[in-house]
């Protein structure tokens, strides 16, 4: 409670807008608002609307981070407006004054309003966002294990606002990256046991250029989020699934790449420079060493190693003959590796299923002292 | 010009699912809508949806349930229709891809509902909305050619043609400012409630009243307005919702004696007593002095008592709610709740097919009085009643479609007043501070709507509210605004909502004024019994010549279920 109740206190915000019609550059605006410091930024904008000026452009409904609508850039970030404390808004502004302005990766249409149509909704649609259900379709609902269930309700969470995409590093460099929203919406069917096209569907986004392996794992959507979507984990789940369940091979020899970087780990406890490029390319052989393309790979980076060796950033021997550890570290190392794979299934986190329940007597701790006094004294 | 066999204004549940079951017909079917739709605010429905599908259970017991819901103001033949076909609805969308929770045996999990006899609430974590919302518009993107989306059209009106026949709409493109016409065989209204007449309320800002009134204005009569729910659990501050789904887990209602209330009341069902009840309850604890927080104004809902981690699988989002909006972790503490104006049982007078006394207009959802709600709804009814009965305006109203030739209206008139009216709005000027914002009006009529037409009401505070509204009415007829533009010009939108809910007030507090006894979500201090002798009926709005509110009855109709004493 201690964050509600405050008194109002005046904020300050400095909106950036834009009018389509009067054919000039966008501008800052400042407005003064009053209101108590968890209150929203949505609720200061409307403020602002209400009182001053009525001609500020933002879509907004629910006023509880369920609609979607409200998607802005918030002191730089991408934020939903109404899911965004003042207070919170007034510490991570440079000057005090809390700075809104529309989403980026998206055309703006007017202030904060953006053409989600354009990029957005497109990039869904490029995902074949339905159900391609399983036949014959059964009669009454489909059996389907619970945890499915429960852990594709984290990617239908997504409440369609754009602030992942607003972010997206590799969209800002590549717009034709389908990008986070789209992914994790690809996922919601990946992940669903009623879907009849998991192949087809992970074959296309893998083969896709601009698809999951475009994805530059910077986790700018993750932070982005206000539903705890995670989009970017979604991303290397549908890369996993790709290829450790239907041997979909990644072009871009990532795949191979994390494989080798996770091996090699395993069996000296630190990485191994030298090893990387020709296992990763040739397997882990040592006739592999002379796989062409490792070749290749290995000339097209050799500028770098010399660079790196120059500036005493690669030390030669240990990259030639790598690292060493000691033995009861190694063993350690071996140790977590033997846990991890020793599981039947793949382990993915998902934010709906939780850890065992803490004992009882901590819910017992209810810091309601009048709730723990007359339950005994009045419930008869 | 635009024109389609169906045309369906709203995209929110009801009205996406009156589109997919129009198309499947073969009719050219189009849908309108204000926002995007996924922004409907169907989105925010947070518990799940009733259907009798497990094996003990029985429609029956289901539509007895939502008649004694309703205080005994259901019509029965609607609530027979809507629960014996709740359970192949619910599995169509289940087929469709709506992620319903599972059991451990793999099929569709239930969990408890106020006022329902047993556990037959199906749900997705506590965004079952959201989910089936987003699996509709999943469809309406799959069925792209044959649904065609105007999305962020605001309609302005409904046209009539020469025989009284609703014969399309004029619509505004929110983004670019220009009017058009649409011709349609059929229009469906499906765009949801009025809560925005109350300040404060669950609902979200789209949600206006626009259908109502439009329906209103053209002449179609109103039903059960004076019946409008406060949900019993939501934040004290801001008045968001908390899911009913909460007490469905087991999570008790305190006073500040920390005494569950709710015994004294319903001491069978407790917490799970209907709405109506349970915002009673809380509002005499804290009338009499037994209310927590500031000013007493509000009651305790302890969700701790849920083993942590089914709060945290099965009620995600009222967890982040409660982080985020109130600064309490619920799976810890107690968080404060009060009872908050959350939906309106009454709308556009319908029949079991989404058929209002218009030739050619429907409505369905909560737009809609079917009625199937009555006094009061239950929880987890409004999904369905979106879903049921917007499928079946859909298939009605494609029937029809083929029976008959595009309406020939000249619509050019029609679109000439509506382009001038609100041309005339972004004319207006403050008159030199005679003239009111359309923001202030809005406050006023929210918090006279909150203070008079809510849990409890009497004569005096009625009639108070009614005055006010009068007064309302007029400067909402000069109300100002500050955006001279064209593209995205919210502003005079929001003038014409404003419009939209003094309408929707006015008949609620007429009909509130009427209904002399208490039953349902009416409770009328100076007349505390119900009286099913005389009031056992539902109250019709009509807008007559003048522009003033006439009331008349219509019968409730019985089937099996003899009105008795309500008891939980």
């Amino acid at each position: 409670m201690a964050e509600t109740h405050k008194p109002p206190e005046k904020f300050t915000l400095r909106l950036r807008r834009y009018d389509p019609e009067a054919g000039e550059a966008p501008y800052w605006d400042e407005h003064t608002i009053e209101l108590e410091p968890h209150r929203s930024v949505l609720e200061a904008i409307l403020q602002a609307k209400d009182r001053f000026d009525g001609s500020i452009g933002v879509r907004c409904s629910c006023r509880q981070a369920i609609c979607g609508s409200c998607g802005i850039r918030v002191n730089g970030e991408p934020a939903l407006a109404c899911h965004t404390h003042l207070d919170a808004a007034k510490r991570s502004a440079k000057d005090g004054v809390i700075e809104i302005e529309p989403m980026g990766n998206m055309p703006v249409l007017k202030d904060l309003i953006v053409d989600m149509d354009a990029v957005h909704w497109k990039k869904i649609q490029r995902v074949t966002p339905w159900l391609i259900a399983k036949q014959p379709v059964p009669e009454r609902e489909y059996i389907v294990s619970k945890e499915s269930m429960v852990d594709v309700t984290q990617t239908m969470g997504c409440i369609q606002c754009g602030a992942c995409v607003s972010d997206c590093l590799a969209m800002e460099v590549d717009p034709g990256f389908i990008g986070p929203a789209a992914l994790a919406k690809a996922y919601r069917f990946v992940g669903d046991p009623r879907d009849d096209e998991h192949e087809v569907r992970l074959r296309d986004l893998a083969e896709d250029p601009q698809g999951i392996y475009d994805c530059t794992h910077c986790f700018k959507c993750v932070e982005a989020c206000p539903k705890d979507v995670n989009p970017m984990g979604q991303i290397m789940r549908l890369r996993r699934i790709a290829g450790n369940d239907f041997d979909i091979v990644d072009q871009n020899n990532g795949e191979r790449h994390e494989a080798t970087m996770v091996g090699l780990i395993r069996d000296y406890g630190l990485l191994h420079e030298a090893e990387m490029v020709p296992r990763s390319y040739g397997g882990n052989s040592w006739f592999g060493k002379f796989h062409p393309a490792a070749g290749k790979e290995l000339l097209s980076s050799l500028p770098i190693v010399i660079k790196g060796v120059l500036r005493r950033k690669v030390n030669i021997k240990i990259a030639i003959f790598g690292h060493k550890i000691a033995k009861q570290d190694l063993k350690g190392v071996q140790a977590i590796y033997d846990k991890v794979e020793g599981r039947k299934e793949r382990y993915e986190l998902n934010l709906y299923i939780t850890g065992e329940d803490e004992p009882t007597q901590d819910a017992a701790a209810v810091p309601l002292a009048a709730a723990q006094s007359s339950t005994e004294g009045s419930a008869s | 010009m635009p024109a389609h066999d169906v045309l369906i204004i709203g995209a929110g549940l009801a009205g996406q699912r009156a589109a997919l079951a129009a198309a499947q017909t073969g009719a050219s079917v189009a849908i309108m809508s204000k926002v995007h739709p996924v922004r409907s605010h169907s989105v925010a429905a947070a518990g799940g949806i009733n259907a009798a599908i497990s094996v003990d259970d029985d429609w029956h017991s289901h539509a007895y349930d939502t008649v004694k819901g309703s205080d005994f103001l259901g019509d029965q033949d609607a609530i027979e229709i809507m629960c014996s076909e709740a359970p192949k609805e619910v599995m169509d969308l289940e087929h469709m891809g709506v992620t319903f929770h599972r059991n451990e045996a793999g099929e569709m999990d239930l969990r408890a509902f106020g006022g329902a006899s047993m556990k037959r609430t199906a749900y997705v974590a506590d965004i079952t909305g959201q989910a089936l919302l987003h699996v509709l518009y999943e469809q309406l993107m799959r069925h792209h050619e044959t649904v065609e989306r105007y999305e962020e059209w605001f309609t302005t009106s409904l046209l009539k043609d020469d025989a009284g026949h609703c014969c399309g709409v004029i619509a505004r493109e929110v983004r670019s400012g220009r009017m058009e016409a649409f011709t349609a065989k059929n229009v469906i209204l499906a765009c949801g409630g009025a809560g925005q007449a109350y300040k404060p309320t669950t609902n979200g800002l789209i949600v206006t009243g626009d259908g109502i009134a439009m329906a209103y204005r053209a002449g179609a009569p109103l039903m059960d307005m004076e019946m409008v729910q406060y949900h019993p659990t939501c934040l004290l501050e801001t008045g968001i919702l908390i899911t009913e789904g909460a007490r469905g887990e087991g999570a008790h209602l305190l006073n500040s004696d920390g005494e569950r209330f709710m015994e004294k009341s319903a001491p069978n069902k407790m917490e799970l007593a209907s709405r109506d009840v349970v915002s009673r309850a809380e509002q005499i604890e804290i009338n009499e002095g037994r209310g927590v927080g500031p000013d007493g104004a509000g009651i305790y809902l302890d969700v701790t008592v849920v083993p942590r981690k089914r709060t945290l699988e099965a009620l995600r989002e009222i967890v982040n709610l409660g982080r985020d909006f109130a600064g309490v972790d619920i799976t810890r503490e107690p968080i404060m709740i009060r009872p908050g104006q959350h939906y309106i049982m009454g709308g556009v007078k319908t029949d079991v097919d989404g058929r209002t006394p218009i030739e050619g207009l429907y409505a369905a959802g909560e737009v809609a009085c079917v009625s199937v709600h009555g006094g009061n709804r239950l929880g987890a009814n409004s999904l369905l009643d979106t879903l049921i009965f917007g499928r079946r305006a859909g298939e009605h109203a494609a029937h029809r479609a083929a029976t008959m030739g595009m309406p020939s209206v000249d619509t050019r008139p029609h679109l000439r007043e509506d382009s001038a009216m609100i041309d005339a709005i972004i004319a207006r000027e403050d008159g030199n501070g005679s003239n009111r914002r359309v923001s202030e009006i809005k406050n006023e009529l929210g918090e006279v709507m909150n203070k008079h037409a809510a849990v409890f009401r009497d004569e005096a505070g009625l009639q108070g509210a009614l005055e006010t509204i009068g007064r309302l009415k007029v400067q909402a007829a000069s109300a100002w605004i500050d955006d001279r533009g064209t593209v995205f010009n919210q502003d005079v939108l929001g003038a014409i909502e404003l419009g939209y809910m003094v309408d929707c007030a006015e008949a609620t507090v007429v009909a509130a004024i009427e209904r002399k006894e208490s039953r349902g979500a009416q409770f009328r201090t100076d007349f505390p019994e119900r009286n099913d002798e005389e009031w056992l009926k539902h109250i019709d709005i009509t807008l007559d010549e003048n522009g003033e509110p006439q009331v008349s009855y219509s019968p409730v109709t019985i089937t099996q279920w003899q009105p008795e004493e309500r008891k939980y």
